[in-house]
């Protein structure tokens, strides 16, 4: 299928991104690795007048520490975050679920920052970035904001991002030492997208969790907290009784969708179950 | 119309292209490289998985303004004169059978082994889960992949030979 009729530029700033943005109004859209975007242009979901392309946009790429901060550009590739180094040190979780992306073709092209804006509630990373905490950096015609990544993904394929706003990187606090992390995803075989994903960070000291973070994909029309999960860890002994305990609480607060692949109630149950198997994996039990 | 230059196949083409020009109906309609075929429509099938800088890619998820300055390689371009030691052991084990999927799948394989020379069956298996066949049921798939990767390593299995899949060693009995 053929997408209509857009303009399109390609600049090589983010002040130059902006501007075009700006100048175009509502109807611009910004591309980044294309892999959701021209799907939905394809099906002619979207009728953009001017596509503003960040190939270009070299300061948008890579990975860099900042003090206590892992910061990822947002035009970085998912191929080339699960890869890198830094990353895999400080945000292992990060390298972990962009692992189970889609397929090495799609991984190629997909950048971290497209996904977060595309605010898909079964994309993995989201649910990932806000579990950690992560803060995302926009640049718009006023200059820089951070958004918390609680405050950032507000609705179905919805994000707090303006129009006219460019996502410029993602800043997350680094995780190491005593945190162990797992992303527990559960998807038919030949599709990759998550029925419900986990992602899990804890933290042990002398054989108890003293901190816990667990972040739920495709539970609710954004990603979510399992809030009272983390409540029911923190404090508890790291073993399997606690950790199946703790997990019984998982669906608490979530409004999971029912669709094909599955209806709300049996989304809850395996949102409990794979919790546990997060949980334990990231709490090496 | 946007002007875009890039190297397919060994060749550079100059072209105005509009910017919702999708980099298959570039490739099939704007210069006649019909070897990539167009699957599902719907970025899920790999059908028309081309190589961009040596990277697999789908070519209906990628605007042809996109691959401006980009150097292609189809099915066409992989190899002059002699198949690629992919195409030869697709051939020997069968690893197609109404071949609609097999450029892609070529292609995909050969950006897999340059990454991992030496995969299991199971990374093999992973490695392609952006590719699907509705014929083999993947097994001489498989054999082929995990053939090839023996005979680019240095191994030569012997032709035609119908090894286990899960026989890594390249060596048939
Ligand atoms: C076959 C297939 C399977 C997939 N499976 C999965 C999966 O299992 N899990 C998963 O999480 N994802 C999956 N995806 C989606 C994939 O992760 C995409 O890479 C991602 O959703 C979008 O990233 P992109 O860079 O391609 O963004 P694009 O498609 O270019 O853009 C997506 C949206 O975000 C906006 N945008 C992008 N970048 C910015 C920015 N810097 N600032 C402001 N707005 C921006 C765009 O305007 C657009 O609205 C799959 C995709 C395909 C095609």
């Amino acid at each position: 299928m053929i997408p209509a009729q857009f303009d399109y530029v390609a600049p090589t700033s983010v002040a130059d991104a902006v501007a075009a943005l700006s100048e175009a109004g509502e109807d611009a859209k910004v591309l980044a690795g294309g892999q959701s975007l021209i799907p939905v242009l394809r099906l002619r979901l979207s009728y953009p007048s001017v596509l503003v392309d960040l190939r270009r946009v070299s300061e948008l790429r890579g990975v860099r520490e900042d003090g206590n901060e892992l910061v990822i550009g947002a035009m970085t590739r998912h191929a080339d975050v699960i890869t890198d180094p830094l990353v895999r040190q400080y945000a292992a979780l990060v390298a972990e679920a962009a692992g189970t992306v889609a397929d090495p073709a799609v991984r190629h092209r997909g950048t971290f920052g497209g996904a977060l804006a595309h605010a898909d509630p079964a994309g993995d990373l989201a649910a990932v970035a806000l579990a950690l905490d992560a803060q995302l950096v926009a640049e718009g015609p006023g200059g820089r904001r951070s958004i918390a990544a609680a405050d950032f993904f507000v609705d179905y394929l919805q994000t707090a991002l303006s129009p006219d706003e460019v996502l410029v990187e993602v800043r997350l606090p680094k995780l190491e030492g005593q945190w162990g992390v797992h992303y527990e995803k559960f998807n038919r075989t030949a599709q990759a997208w998550a029925i419900v994903g986990v992602a899990a960070a804890v933290r042990q000291e002398n054989g108890s969790i003293v901190d816990a973070r667990v972040g739920l994909t495709n539970m609710s029309s954004t990603p979510v907290r399992a809030s009272a999960v983390e409540a029911a860890l923190r404090g508890t002994s790291a073993d399997g009784r606690s950790i199946a305990a703790a997990a019984e609480h998982a669906a608490e607060g979530t409004n999971a969708p029912s669709d094909l692949a599955g209806a709300s109630d049996y989304r809850e149950h395996l949102a409990r179950i794979l919790t546990r198997r997060a949980v334990s994996a990231a709490a090496g039990v | 119309m946007t002007r875009v230059s890039m190297k397919v196949d060994g060749v550079v083409y100059e072209d105005d292209v509009e910017p919702r020009r999708l980099l298959t109906h570039h490739l099939r309609d704007g210069l006649g490289r019909v070897g990539t075929p167009i699957g599902c429509d719907t970025s899920n099938c790999g059908a028309c998985t081309v190589l961009i800088g040596g990277e697999s890619v789908k070519s209906c998820s990628v605007l042809a303004v996109q691959a401006d300055g980009e150097e292609i390689t189809t099915i066409q371009g992989l190899s002059d004169g002699d198949w690629h030691p992919v195409q030869k052991a697709f051939q020997q084990h069968h690893g197609l059978q109404c071949g609609y999927c097999t450029p892609g799948m070529i292609l995909a394989t050969v950006d897999l082994l340059k990454n991992n020379p030496s995969p299991t069956e199971e990374e093999v298996r992973h490695g392609l889960e952006g590719n699907l066949c509705r014929c083999t049921g993947y097994q001489n798939i498989v054999k082929a992949v995990l053939s090839a990767a023996a005979e680019m390593r240095g191994e030569q299995p012997h032709p035609g030979s119908f090894r286990d899949a899960d026989d890594k060693t390249g060596v048939s009995a």
